[in-house]
């Protein structure tokens, strides 16, 4: 299945939850922030949380501004 | 005490010792960062929201290794966004970001909504649109605007927990431009509530514009560029330390008034004269 994280199409060869796909890209859960189709999914929630085919993942970070 | 006579800044959920909110952003290492941090003597340092990068992710650092949470609160910023519902939306991510973290500073956020990216000037209409989406949501929200008086006071009618009028646009240096127009909004906000928190946010060039600005009257000053561009980062940090010290307590102590001719010092009795 395809999804869509941080703007990027990435295909997935079997069904994910929000805390495995953060271990794909190697992203530690207490340093970011997602969002699946424009709602947040709070991070208590990553191991159940299910990406389905065509979701919109985006994952933020602090970085340093003014 | 209120924050007109009282030397620390009290914000929101927050009460800061220093009256100096530092940025996080334009350093060339994150350990200059922390060093500047450390020299500036603030407690509260801002941060902006972007996408995680998924690969080549700084091998591992980030920048909140950086930050120790028992020392600093975090300031998460909307920085970048040009409309209420961009700013609604990395509000809420930020305050995601930050809930069960171990920092403090999930439940205010520093809001700023811009019109263009050449003057990054404010955007009041998006921005005060987002104020009441953000309030209504429970945010504290400090809001970064421009220095319209008649904004500001909608802006704090619309529940903003401080007023953030920028001396002038972001990262330019030109220090305060507009004093008088600083002084007609303290004068505005604070008459019948002396202990409203208005910070100048933006355009700090140097040490002498922090302290003026704080001469003026205002509680506080937030600046980034001004330590992160300066030839010696740590020596600017340290300057903004003092700069907004001197400035907050000679605005307590009180200046004397201008006047066109000299008064002496020295006493006209018994000088020694033929």
């Amino acid at each position: 299945m395809e999804i869509t994280v941080n703007g990027q199409t990435i295909k997935l060869d079997e069904p994910l939850t929000i805390a495995q796909l953060l271990q794909r890209f190697g992203i530690e859960p207490l340093r970011v922030a997602v969002e699946k189709n424009r709602d947040i999914v709070p991070r208590k929630t990553y191991a159940e949380a299910a990406v389905a085919p065509g979701d919109a993942i985006e994952i933020v970070t602090f970085v340093g501004g003014g | 005490m209120n924050n007109l006579t009282s030397l620390s800044l009290k914000i929101g959920p927050y009460s800061l010792a220093s009256r100096l909110i530092v940025g996080t952003g334009k350093y060339a290492s994150l350990e200059l960062m922390q060093q500047c941090h450390d020299a500036s003597g603030s407690n509260c340092v801002t941060v902006a929201v972007r996408r995680e990068r998924l690969v080549d992710k700084n091998s591992g650092r980030n920048i909140l290794d950086f930050i120790d949470p028992k020392r600093y609160i975090l300031l998460p910023n909307t920085a970048g966004c040009f409309s209420a519902d961009e700013v609604v939306r990395v509000a809420r991510l930020g305050r995601e970001m930050l809930t069960g973290s171990g920092y403090r500073g999930a439940d205010w956020v520093k809001l700023e909504c811009l019109g263009d990216t050449k003057t990054l000037l404010p955007e009041p209409i998006g921005t005060l649109e987002a104020l009441k989406v953000l309030v209504k949501d429970g945010f504290q929200v400090l809001v970064y605007c421009s220095d319209d008086v008649m904004l500001c006071k909608r802006l704090k009618e619309a529940g903003a927990a401080a007023i953030m009028p920028a001396g002038s646009p972001i990262g330019s240096g030109q220090g305060v431009l507009n004093p008088n127009a600083i002084r007609i909004i303290l004068e505005e906000l604070k008459q019948s509530d002396p202990g409203y928190p208005v910070i100048v946010d933006a355009g700090v060039g140097t040490a002498s514009d922090a302290a003026l600005a704080m001469e003026l009257g205002i509680d506080g000053v937030l600046l980034n560029t001004a330590i992160a561009g300066a030839r010696d980062p740590v020596a600017m940090a340290h300057a903004m330390r003092h700069a907004t010290e001197a400035g907050r307590l000679a605005c307590v102590a009180g200046r004397i008034p201008r006047k066109l001719y000299a008064t002496a010092s020295s006493p006209w009795e018994g000088r020694v004269t033929a």
